[in-house]
């Protein structure tokens, strides 16, 4: 079966023009920018110290698919929106093979900003890149937790955002950016990062009414008005 | 309005009174022992020469003028051996006395040795699969020893049992226990189990057939081997009415060692009466397709009314909940009908169960929650709608009616549909040559062994090389090699995951004498908190938070979020289909979807005429083996449609003429086109599990063949794909090849939601992911959710895990019955008759109408998600051809 190549999908936030990818990363064209939000490095290993062993290879399923999405894109610069570490020990606990290949995936992009997130207030150093609060983009505004009330041009990662919609007597839920045009919400990227419903009382927040979601498929990425989606 | 809830239809309507003649009644209804005793009475098998069993016992029956059965001698003759034990007897043969007599004559002597101040001791164990049944033996076994005056201290201990009074048992046991196999998986976790189990002489286990051949059964293996530990010379005593592989159970009660298998002694009491099994020839119109046997409700009806107490059995719950409506709908006699099933609140399977029990219900409609052996009530007939699925299973059913012997059982068996009419006769015949099915036993589940090694290492701690030797010794895990138990201990101990980097994080540590022990004790209450081997689907409480469904006119009132009555339970799934406002039927009324909250699916009282009916996976069970090989026979033997009622055996001769008869130990393959479509139809007889994997197989070959596949549907006999092209010239030995469950299977596999459920059941019950930590309940939802991104990740990195392999084993067995399609491809390769045909056979018929009404498989994920998109809409509604 050959993959039918489809169009991006793009969306306006602010004035600004946004490709939301279909690895869930987003890109801002015009500056070369490679957004990508909740990596989560190290949340299995987070359990298993808790008694709870779980594959020890999420870390490396999330910076191996996110390196076969920078080098699919080639940007010019690299933005993780926080919470790119699972907690203040995940450093301490990667596998040194793991650590090497983030390395070098940040050593291969020209810029590579960790934007500080809840879960991981300092991003480790050793991997290279710079550390910032927030950063600003134009008419964007790049941060980790989005802030409650409008705030046009932001970009934030933090709730995870998946969406569930069903037609013809079948469900289908999957992880999804959301954006009313004012602002968006990045789906979370890592392996073990789980997903918060698009109608949780959470994003009342963010969005006055409903946004419109852009559901993360296997090929593509699908527009999906907000009035069409369900709460779990 | 269909009468409002179960109960309510089962609240009090006196029936009239000279119903209910005898005063032995209220005994006969509630006792098997009871029961069966009575049955002895007129058996008439009087020991002239002397009892056999000494006093009390002798003269207990003799003032009864009983005598013992041969069978009952025979289980006292084995305890006296001292050997293990199968009874096997028909349900009302005093199989409950057999097991407990010796155990009964032993303590008596004890009691009678030990004084009015003795120490009570665990003396016997007796293990059951359903608590209510280990609650109703306890009350039954009261009477026998209250009459003989017997100083016995009788108790239950189930999950219900308030802590206090388990740590009371724990301290001071009772003489005779009877539980369920997760309070002997929890002794087995708990230190001191040597105490506890040192003057151990017997285990019981009652409905041995009913856990065998499940997880519960591994977990009960293993459990017994622990127990074997502590009371090396204990009895086991197993107990069922119904067992097709003798010798395999037998096999599994006994403690297994070098060389030769071992085998319990089986213990067979004499037949009951012959069954009186009737097949409902409907005088209306027989159905081609669906389960509602809506035509022959009157008739069901009419037989409800002339019996005194009928259980009406279904196969789900959903079939449960429409029979229940259609038979209120035409109640113009107000008979009192209820409804029991396992969805139901147990508050309100409660109250149907007194009132059965009490005289005052005509019939109740249910699932196989009332299969096993406790006894409601009076039952004089039994009537199954739909097939029954399997011989074994019918005859179980048909013990409910009639507890006595020396009469038959009454049963009438109503087909929903044609093909359902050939399996009831052949299950009929089945019967009558007393010919059971059953799956052989299976080797035992490697998630059941992590969670019995964690349990191990919190009671007692352990050295892999002890603990092999006692895990080889339960039947199920004979066979396990050394080195798989190996990866079962360290992945119990740090994961066993080959990147190795979780040493730091062991749950088991090895203590200086080599010993493996959990690393913390949050680690065995954690445990403790998670032992057993059911994985119920996540389910959601449904609760009635308004009494009338809004006015449609009106803006609504925000319902409340919480409170409401609790009506009973729907798989989380179920729920998630609906959108507020759909109705479906619960619990015997028509209720209207509001949302879900929490853990809550809240509902609305609705008036719609047109109800969107609940189809719960559960209790849907798959046609055996062995049946199907008698319904592919019976087709397959014009000679034998004789048997069968007029429209059914034309519809048969039509298929004759107008294609083919589908021949055993070959496969009917059948192409023709329909509409814009072309449909390729087969008969394989193997059950709908089978069907639903070889569609999938089928249409990723028929894909790469550029037959364009669509899509198909699969029902317990027949599969149908479809698709854009005529599929009648392709070579059908190469499109059935049994090659295609290699790499196909494989890929297909990876994206499987079945797979994923099987997964996230071995990594509940291996303990990988917790059912809930202590105090704090995880949803559903959650687990759902992540189970599934572990799958992805562990099946992408190391495919072989240990709990890969385990999940791979089950869904070849479970959801995707990937054994027996397999078995099947071979057995008829080189074998497929194909015809052509200019249009839809008779035999095609019943499947072609499953469409629409089963889901239809392939990509439809990815398709949903392209007919909500908005870009496709905009698309297509711009497009200008």
């Amino acid at each position: 079966m050959h993959a039918p190549v489809h169009p991006p999908a793009r969306l306006a936030v602010n004035g600004a023009v946004l490709l939301a990818d279909r690895s869930g990363v987003a890109v801002v064209e015009s500056c070369g920018t490679l957004i990508v939000a909740d990596l989560h490095l190290e949340k299995g290993s987070a359990f298993a110290a808790r008694g709870v062993p779980l594959p020890p290879y999420d870390t490396r399923a999330t910076i191996r698919r996110l390196a076969e999405t920078v080098a699919r894109l080639a940007p010019s610069r690299v933005v993780a929106l926080g919470d790119s570490f699972h907690d203040l020990g995940a450093d301490g606990r990667m596998h040194e093979a793991d650590a090497d290949a983030l390395a070098a995936l940040v050593g291969a992009v020209p810029e590579w900003i960790w934007i500080e997130g809840n879960h991981d207030p300092e991003p480790p150093a050793r991997f290279g890149g710079r550390t910032l609060p927030e950063l600003a983009l134009g008419p964007l505004l790049l941060r980790h937790e989005p802030a409650a009330g409008a705030a046009p041009g932001e970009v934030a990662g933090h709730l995870h955002p998946c969406a569930k919609v069903s037609a013809g007597g079948r469900t289908v839920r999957r992880r999804c950016f959301l954006s009313d045009g004012a602002r968006l919400i990045l789906p979370a990227f890592g392996a073990y990062a789980g997903g918060l419903n698009a109608c949780d009382a959470a994003y009342e927040n963010c969005f006055p009414a409903r946004p419109d979601a852009w559901m993360v498929g296997r090929d593509r990425v699908y527009r999906v008005p907000g009035r069409r989606l369900l709460a779990d | 309005m269909p009468g409002g809830a179960a109960a309510a239809s089962a609240t009090a309507r006196p029936q009239r009174s000279e119903d209910r003649p005898s005063g032995a009644r209220k005994d006969r209804q509630n006792s098997p022992v009871a029961t069966a005793l009575e049955a002895l009475s007129v058996s008439l098998m009087r020991d002239d020469a002397g009892s056999p069993l000494p006093e009390p016992f002798a003269g207990w029956f003799a003032a009864r003028g009983w005598a013992p059965r041969p069978h009952q001698l025979a289980m006292v003759e084995a305890a006296k051996a001292g050997e293990d034990a199968l009874l096997i007897a028909p349900t009302g043969g005093g199989k409950t006395l057999g097991g407990f007599l010796p155990s009964l004559i032993d303590l008596a002597r004890i009691a009678r040795e030990g004084g009015r101040d003795r120490p009570h001791r665990l003396h016997t164990l007796y293990i059951s699969p359903l608590k209510a049944l280990s609650q109703d033996v306890a009350r039954n076994l009261m009477t026998p020893v209250a009459e003989m005056g017997l100083d016995l201290r009788i108790e239950t201990r189930t999950g219900d049992t308030p802590a206090s009074k388990r740590a009371r048992q724990r301290q001071r046991p009772p003489d005779i226990l009877l539980t369920t196999p997760e309070q002997v998986a929890l002794f087995v976790a708990q230190a001191n189990g040597e105490a506890f189990f040192e003057h151990l002489q017997a285990v019981i286990i009652d409905e041995i057939h009913a856990l065998a051949p499940s997880k519960r059964g591994d977990l009960l293996a293993l459990g017994l081997t622990a127990i074997r530990h502590h009371a090396p010379h204990a009895r086991r005593v197993g107990l069922s009415a119904t067992v097709r592989d003798v010798g395999g159970h037998a096999r599994w009660l006994a403690a297994q060692g070098e060389g030769e298998p071992r085998l319990a002694r089986v213990v067979e009491g004499a037949g009951g009466a012959e069954p009186e099994i009737s097949i409902l020839a409907s005088r209306e119109r027989i159905p081609w397709a669906g389960h509602s046997g809506l035509h022959a409700l009157g008739e069901v009806y009419e037989a409800i009314k002339a019996a005194r107490l009928t259980l009406v059995f279904v196969n789900t719950r959903s079939q449960a909940e429409t029979t229940f409506q259609n038979l209120w709908a035409m109640n113009d006699d107000n008979l009192p009908i209820a409804l029991h099933h396992g969805s139901l609140a147990p508050e309100q399977r409660r109250k149907v169960e007194a009132a059965m029990a009490e005289g005052r219900l005509k019939a109740v409609v249910c699932t196989s929650t009332l299969d096993l052996g406790i006894d409601w009530g009076d039952v004089d007939l039994v009537v199954q709608m739909g097939a029954p699925k399997g011989s074994a299973r019918l005859i179980q059913r048909l013990g409910r009616a009639n507890h006595r012997l020396d009469e038959p059982s009454r049963a009438i068996l109503a087909p929903t549909n044609r093909f359902e009419h050939l399996e009831c006769l052949s299950a009929k015949e089945a019967v009558a040559e007393k010919a059971l099915d059953g799956e052989p036993l299976k080797a035992g589940s490697l998630d059941v062994l992590a969670q019995h090694v964690m349990g191990r290492a919190c009671g007692d701690p352990f050295r892999p090389d002890d603990l092999y030797r006692e895990v080889i010794s339960a039947a199920p895990y004979a066979f396990l090699p050394r080195e798989t138990f190996d990866r079962v201990v360290k992945f119990v101990a740090d994961g066993g995951y080959a990147l190795g980097s979780y040493d730091r994080f062991r749950r088991l540590v090895i203590d200086r004498e080599g010993l493996y022990r959990p690393r913390s004790r949050d680690i065995a209450q954690c445990h403790r908190l998670n032992v057993g081997a059911i994985v119920e689907s996540p389910m959601l409480d449904v609760r009635l938070v308004s009494g009338r469904a809004p006015r449609p006119d009106r803006t609504r009132k925000p319902l409340p979020r919480h409170g409401g009555l609790r009506l009973g339970q729907v798989e989380e799934w179920f729920a998630e289909q609906l959108s507020p406002g759909d109705t479906f039927v619960f619990a015997g009324q028509i209720l209207r979807f509001e949302g879900i909250s929490e853990t809550s699916a809240l509902v609305s009282r609705a008036g719609g005429e047109d109800p969107k009916v609940p189809s719960w996976n559960g209790g849907k069970f798959p046609l055996t083996t062995f049946l199907a090989d008698r319904v592919r026979k019976l087709v397959s033997d014009p000679g034998h449609w004789s048997a069968l009622p007029d429209q059914v055996r034309e519809w048969l001769e039509i298929q004759r003429l107008r294609s083919k008869i589908p021949a055993p130990d070959r496969l009917l393959v059948e192409t023709f086109p329909r509409g814009a479509r072309h449909h390729l139809v087969c008969y394989p007889f193997e059950g709908r599990l089978a069907h639903q994997t070889l569609g999938m197989l089928l249409t990723r070959r028929l894909e790469r063949l550029r037959m364009r596949p669509l899509g198909f549907v699969a029902n317990e006999y027949a599969l149908s794909v479809w698709g854009m092209k005529d599929m009648a010239g392709l070579d059908f030995d190469d499109l059935f090849a049994p090659d295609m469950l290699g790499d196909d299977l494989d890929a297909w596999l990876a994206e499987s939601a079945l797979m994923k459920r099987t997964f996230r059941n071995c990594a509940v019950i291996s303990g990988l992911i917790e059912r809930r930590f202590p105090g704090q309940e995880k949803s559903g939802r959650q687990v759902t959710f992540s189970a599934d991104l572990i799958y992805d990740v562990l099946r992408e990195h190391e495919p072989d895990h240990i709990l890969m392999q385990a999940a791979w084993e089950d869904a070849a067995t479970g959801l995707l019955d990937i054994r027996r399609l397999s078995d099947a491809l071979v057995r008829i390769e080189g074998r497929i008759d194909a015809v052509a045909l200019d249009r839809v056979s008779p035999l095609a018929v019943p499947v072609m109408l499953e469409i629409g009404r089963e889901p239809v498989h392939g990509e439809a994920h990815e398709a949903l998600l392209e007919m909500v998109s908005e870009d496709e809409l905009v698309e297509e509604a711009v497009r200008l051809d």
